[in-house]
């Protein structure tokens, strides 16, 4: 017990820790959004999960109440239900729905920043930059463990993730590639969806302290598109993103150290490196691809495309 | 009368009038961008600047508007090349082409803010403001700047407008015309991330993106014509702008963007709601003249059935049998009739309650109404006994 509390007292290790835990949690579900070309609503999401953050404050004048949570996956489930009625209403296509809903959010929740919490650690620099480099000074017992609260808070999220994929894997994976089955079947599309993006919503909050907005939204859209240029496979592709999603944490905490910068903006570059990996050994990637263009195989039919287990 | 007061101070009037600027030039451009879906093109270009910012202040050394702007410029095209060549060569769709764009940028951008804040010395000098947008660092100087960079933009739109036009509405065809669509396309993104650029000061990276949809947007609810869209769209965005920008100023610590941005949204919303022909509010307001002029041609109609069947054109209906001939109460209905002088009320001896006859013009109407119908005939032979 005392050589693990010994680990975890160490900074470094509780910031790789919970960058890695923010990155797994992403992309997790990153990979449903990527698949169902949703990605720009993990954008949209993690920039008005504030106005529920800002709100949840002024109600209990706490930083870190349980309505935190509770108040960003509202906030996150306003925007998609916005952005759908916006798109229902067929006076705006979807990409300008997205783009008008989620920055007039934003900017009311900085305009309450601006009026009601002006000295509170609240600040916007922190929200979109985020502060993962103090996360090991603010600490919680745990049973004979004291363990950083946003280690705590991002591992009770990333489990909760992991276990929504688990568990729904059959129906996440039917209402990404075939909703129209999935309704058919008796499967509620539409419901899975929106679970997942208040899953999002929740993770973007959980990784707000710890990376800021918009790292988190390259952890949600990164690894999951560099594990999409490897594999085939939805299973291979979340385990690939996990994967790279702890690598991008370990090897940015590490070139943070080194060049004394952002170290949630190291990480989130650091998944970029990935990319760029996957790029060139991918299956998909650009070098492959190039390759099969110069050496001539078998004509594409659908017939081998079906044998071969359908990538989307 | 507080908001004309503020306008006749000096620092207040440079702001005011950047931002109208701004707001026009990201009207016009915006416009563009929306018609060609693309309006998430201009949330990579805007986040990614964050990068090409720190670079223009580490390459210049100051806080000197020309080369941060170049900087924003440069990193934004950048940005727009990797999603090009991600969606082009790889199976990656542009949804997250866009968001890889965006946050690779970003992050690297802010790594770069970071070093620069702690190792440039104490010349970080507000970098930050460009993420929210800071009115006060706007000088005169700068109006020049982003006058010039904006006026050549939209020179370049009205110099270019029929390519622009029909590489924007149909691409393929400009092509079969031998137009340079890819060229052209070129120039469309170049002018959006300078339309993005320009406001980054006053906006600033993370709300930029709404100054370039919203304005268009909310023109797109009353124009039909490309021409009054980016005109209508050019002036929403110069007067939220004014409007943001005077209202940021007339109250302590309120950030700049975020105003200019609520203003553009408020835009949006009115005209969603009130535009003609495509607004909520008139197309509701359409739906229920419909059904109103629905339910009175089915009142004539029946009234008219009636008679005939009666075998007598003045035949008087009492108003219970025309309720239940209906399916509904038609009291209102026939009033309304009434006063348009289609119906008449009589008086049926015996029996109490209204009763009801069509007017000459009544009868006309309702012939009318039948004459698709085929039953024209078919009434003349019933009204003659």
């Amino acid at each position: 017990m005392t050589g693990l509390q010994g680990w975890l007292d160490q900074p470094g290790v509780t910031i790789v820790l919970v960058g890695a835990l923010v990155g797994v949690a992403a992309s997790l579900l990153g990979a449903f959004l990527v698949l169902r070309r949703e990605s720009m609503l993990s954008d949209a999401i993690s920039h008005s999960v504030l106005i529920g953050i800002v709100l949840a404050y002024l109600l209990t004048g706490a930083l870190d109440s349980p309505l935190h949570v509770v108040g960003a996956a509202l906030a996150g489930l306003l925007t998609v239900w916005l952005t759908d009625v916006l798109v229902r209403s067929r006076r705006v296509k979807s990409d300008a729905a997205i783009g008008l809903v989620f920055p007039a959010l934003f900017a009311v929740a900085v305009l309450l920043i601006n009026v009601y919490a002006r000295d509170v650690h609240l600040d916007t620099d922190a929200v979109l930059l985020g502060e993962i480099g103090f996360a090991w000074l603010d600490v919680v017992r745990v049973g004979p463990l004291e363990v950083a609260r946003s280690l705590l808070t991002m591992l009770v999220i990333t489990l909760v993730n992991l276990a929504f994929v688990v568990f729904l894997y059959k129906e996440l994976k039917l209402a990404t590639f075939d909703a129209m089955l999935a309704t058919a079947l008796g499967f509620r599309p539409g419901l899975v969806g929106y679970a997942l993006l208040a899953l999002v919503s929740v993770t973007a909050v959980g990784a707000f302290d710890a990376v800021g907005a918009i790292l988190f939204v390259a952890f949600v859209i990164v690894p999951p598109t560099a594990a999409y240029l490897v594999t085939d496979r939805l299973w291979r592709m979340l385990v690939l993103g996990c994967l790279v999603a702890v690598g991008s944490s370990v090897g940015g905490y590490a070139l943070a150290l080194s060049f004394d910068v952002s170290i949630g903006g190291a990480m989130a570059s650091t998944t970029g490196v990935f990319l760029l990996l996957a790029l060139i050994v991918g299956k998909h990637g650009i070098v492959a691809r190039a390759l099969r263009r110069r050496t001539p195989g078998p004509p594409p039919s659908i017939l081998r495309e079906r044998e071969t287990g359908g990538a989307p | 009368m507080e908001l004309l007061a503020l306008f006749s101070d000096f620092t207040v009037r440079t702001v005011a009038i950047g931002a109208a600027l701004v707001g026009a030039v990201a009207g016009v451009l915006g416009s563009f961008a929306l018609l060609r879906q693309q309006s998430l093109l201009g949330d990579t270009l805007s986040h990614a600047a964050l990068p090409g910012i720190c670079l223009g202040f580490l390459i210049a050394g100051s806080r000197r508007l020309e080369p941060i702007l170049a900087g924003a410029l440069v990193s934004g095209a950048l940005a727009a090349l990797l999603v090009l060549l991600l969606t082009r060569t790889t199976r990656i769709k542009t949804d997250a082409a866009l968001g890889v764009s965006l946050s690779l940028f970003f992050a690297f951008g802010t790594v770069l803010l970071t070093y620069l804040q702690r190792h440039a010395g104490a010349a970080q000098a507000g970098l930050d403001a460009f993420l929210f947008g800071q009115a006060a660092a706007l000088v005169p100087r700068d109006l020049v700047v982003l006058a010039v960079v904006g006026g050549a933009s939209l020179l370049v739109v009205v110099l270019g407008w029929k390519e622009l036009k029909v590489t924007t509405f149909d691409a393929d065809f400009a092509r079969s015309l031998g137009r340079p669509v890819v060229l052209i396309e070129f120039v469309l993104t170049v002018l959006i991330a300078l339309a993005v650029v320009i406001g980054l000061q006053l906006v600033g990276v993370i709300l930029m993106v709404a100054l370039v949809i919203a304005p268009a947007a909310a023109a797109r609810q009353w124009a039909r014509r490309l021409e009054g869209m980016v005109v209508l769209a050019a002036v929403f965005g110069a007067a939220s702008g004014v409007v943001g920008a005077l209202v940021s100023a007339s109250y302590r610590g309120l950030s700049t963007g975020p105003v200019i941005v609520l203003v553009a949204s408020a835009f949006v919303v009115v005209s969603l709601l009130l535009a003609p022909e495509r607004g909520v509010a008139w197309q509701l307001m359409h739906a229920l003249a419909q059904r109103r002029s629905l339910r009175a041609h089915r009142v004539l109609v029946d009234l008219y059935r009636l008679a005939q069947d009666h075998g007598d054109l003045d035949y008087a209906s009492e108003q219970g049998m025309l309720d239940a001939y209906f399916g509904g109460p038609t009291g209102h209905v026939l009033r309304r009739l009434e006063r348009r002088g289609l119906v008449s009320r009589a008086q049926h001896m015996p029996e109490e309650g209204t009763h009801w006859i069509l007017t000459g013009d009544g009868r006309r109407q309702a012939r009318e109404l039948l004459t698709p119908f085929g039953e024209r005939d078919a009434a003349v032979d019933g009204a003659t006994p």
